[in-house]
């Protein structure tokens, strides 16, 4: 078991080394001179001079790795251009909406997509079955940002029922809160419920033709206790390995949906910092929402094996 | 006698074969996907292709006098040599005047070239490395981690990440959206390779000392045709959505250009009044992308039906 946990433990390290080098490489790739880049268009001489050396532009590729990289290690993730403040400073006022937004989208999404993947999987050819089959192909197809705008237009312009954008921290009042929430939740949870109810539909489905399956029919149990407790719960590792792979649609779509609905999360902050060529800041949000994502996924593969003995490693 | 003979159980044994399996064609046109999705597909083709000829107009023509016009609206055209000719916008127009019906057609050319394009270089280049690293074990693990490394970065953000290097452009905007694609193609024609290589065939070759350029070629790329053809068909449809995305966040195609993306991303300023800016190159972008997906499933079930079972 332990020995499980280290090998996937060090089987994550090159997979992060390989991000930070990209991440650090980015700003060394672009044409022209990274230190002229960051300091900006109205930048002195000798402005891109001190930027250079505080950067260590002199110094060789690998040198500058260490430097780059053990001032991440630290906290010191160098100073955004165009907002004047520190990159540190910035993401920490950003991340709370879109920890909220992603959170939320993923309980709903996960509430919504199970219950029906089961369902589907439960009655395969019926009515629900067509539905889920139907909506998934239409998730993948359906872009984020269109789906925000037709829900914007039914119930912010035509019933004027929700607010059209913006968010409220939750110190403000939780109804401003989460009424806020519930459209960004929505859009987003789209193609994750594609996503989860497709997989749990199949995975189930395989799961109801094996053996104790047939037994646990066979000895009399309701469908239900059978399809619950038996079914779903062996067809839960591929369900909830999705849910992990999913984190990387959320992240995507995090960006799109921030920007739709003016949100001031690290999403719109992507944007904004892609528009200003805001280098510092792209570095730090792609590294950030990388290790998010591998380190979720790392901790779903640690949790199959406390839950489930019969996975051996 | 007896040569009547074999010729008649030669032509029955053909028959069997023909009714046991019948030609890939043949099970092609006969699923409802692939015939509904690839009809919807080469509808789009031909409007890409025949844009000019389906009553449009310049899309990048800018009229002052007919901004923000609402769909069927009237409107005259002032033209280069002082006459005016009257004209009804399907559409209507944006915020600058510009024909929506003949941006939205216009648009569906940088949708679908993307959209190939992007499919045909991922692949090129994820099945060279597939077939390398899976058959060649010593570079398979260094290879390998930096797929997984690759894979670590959510697909929109490292697209993102590239598109911020280089000069906004169609070329740029290809090469961000190959990149995250690449190591999806190589597992799976490295997966494929896995199991090929320790077949007898294979061993058969190597045995009579066919060179290694030839096994990969003869022997083992055949095996990659079916899944990869399935596999380019959807990343197809995820590139044209990743297109959409980018230049409606303003990161993509140069706002210029008529892409469905850039459409959406003018409309959203007076969304609340004329939606229609955004809605009609939605429909088309999201038709499209269905018809692409259905095409895609279709050809999983006929061409790979082992993959078919797993999803």
């Amino acid at each position: 078991m332990f020995a499980f946990i280290a090998r996937r433990l060090i089987a994550t390290i090159p997979v992060l080394l390989f991000v930070a080098v990209f991440v650090f490489m980015l700003l060394r790739l672009t044409p022209g001179d990274p230190a002229a880049i960051i300091a900006g268009d109205n930048a002195t001489s000798d402005q891109v001079a001190s930027i250079r050396a505080k950067l260590g532009l002199d110094e060789p590729l690998y040198t500058q790795f260490f430097i780059w990289s053990g001032k991440a290690l630290s906290g010191d993730f160098g100073e955004s251009f165009f907002f004047k403040k520190t990159v540190a400073e910035l993401i920490s006022q950003r991340i709370e909406p879109t920890a909220m937004l992603a959170l939320f989208t993923l309980i709903l999404a996960v509430a919504i997509a199970v219950p029906l993947g089961v369902l589907a999987a439960a009655k395969q050819g019926g009515w629900v079955d067509r539905l889920v089959m139907g909506f998934s192909v239409m998730g993948f197809s359906v872009p984020t940002f269109v789906i925000g705008y037709l829900l914007i237009y039914l119930f912010a312009i035509q019933l004027g029922i929700l607010p059209v954008q913006g968010y409220k921290r939750i110190s403000e009042g939780f109804d401003e809160f989460i009424i806020r929430l519930i459209m960004p939740g929505v859009t987003l949870a789209v193609v994750y419920v594609a996503l989860i109810s497709r997989i749990t539909r199949a995975s189930v489905i395989e799961t109801l033709g094996e053996d104790y399956i047939r037994t646990a029919r066979a000895k009399g149990l309701p469908g239900r206790t059978v399809l619950l407790r038996h079914a779903l719960r062996n067809a839960a590792v591929p369900i909830i390995t999705v849910i992990g792979i999913g984190i990387a649609l959320l992240i995507g779509g995090v960006v799109v949906t921030e920007s739709v609905y003016n949100i001031p999360g690290v999403g719109r902050l992507t944007v904004d910092a892609v528009l200003a060529r805001d280098f510092p800041v792209i570095q730090v949000v792609i590294l950030m929402f990388s290790f998010v994502y591998v380190l979720i996924n790392l901790l779903i593969d640690i949790a199959y094996s406390f839950f489930d003995p019969r996975i051996r490693y | 006698m007896t040569i009547a003979l074999e010729n008649e159980v030669d032509a029955a044994a053909a028959r069997a074969a023909a009714v046991a399996r019948p030609s890939v064609w043949k099970r092609l046109s006969q699923n409802g996907s692939v015939r509904i999705g690839g009809a919807m597909v080469l509808v789009m083709i031909l409007i890409g292709l025949l844009a000019p000829l389906l009553g449009t107009v310049d899309p990048v023509r800018i009229d002052p006098t007919s901004r923000n016009r609402k769909p069927m609206a009237e409107v005259t055209v002032r033209n280069d040599d002082g006459s005016r000719t009257a004209r009804t916008v399907l559409m209507g127009t944006d915020s600058l005047g510009r024909d929506i019906y003949s941006r939205v057609l216009y648009g569906a050319r940088v949708s679908l070239i993307v959209g190939i394009s992007v499919a045909a270089f991922s692949i090129i280049i994820g099945v060279f490395i597939g077939l390398v690293s899976g058959y060649i074990r010593w570079l398979d693990g260094f290879v390998m981690r930096i797929m997984d490394g690759m894979m670590a970065i959510p697909g929109i953000l490292l697209a993102i990440g590239l598109v911020s290097l280089f000069r906004a452009g169609l070329g740029t905007v290809i090469f961000a959206i190959v990149v995250p694609e690449i190591p999806r193609v190589v597992r799976l024609v490295r997966s494929v390779v896995l199991s090929v290589r320790e077949e007898p065939y294979v061993e058969a070759a190597i045995s009579v000392g066919t060179p290694l350029p030839k096994i990969l070629w003869r022997h083992i790329l055949p095996n990659t045709i079916a899944p990869v053809i399935v596999q380019g068909t959807f990343i197809c449809g995820s590139a044209i959505l990743a297109e959409a995305t980018l230049s409606f966040l303003g990161i993509g195609i140069p706002t210029d250009t008529p892409t469905w993306g850039n459409i959406m991303a003018e409309g959203r300023q007076f969304f609340r009044v004329y939606p229609h800016n955004i809605l009609y190159p939605a429909i088309f972008l999201a038709l499209t992308v269905l018809a692409v997906n259905m095409l895609g499933d279709g050809l999983r079930d006929t061409l790979d039906p082992k993959l078919s079972k797993r999803v």
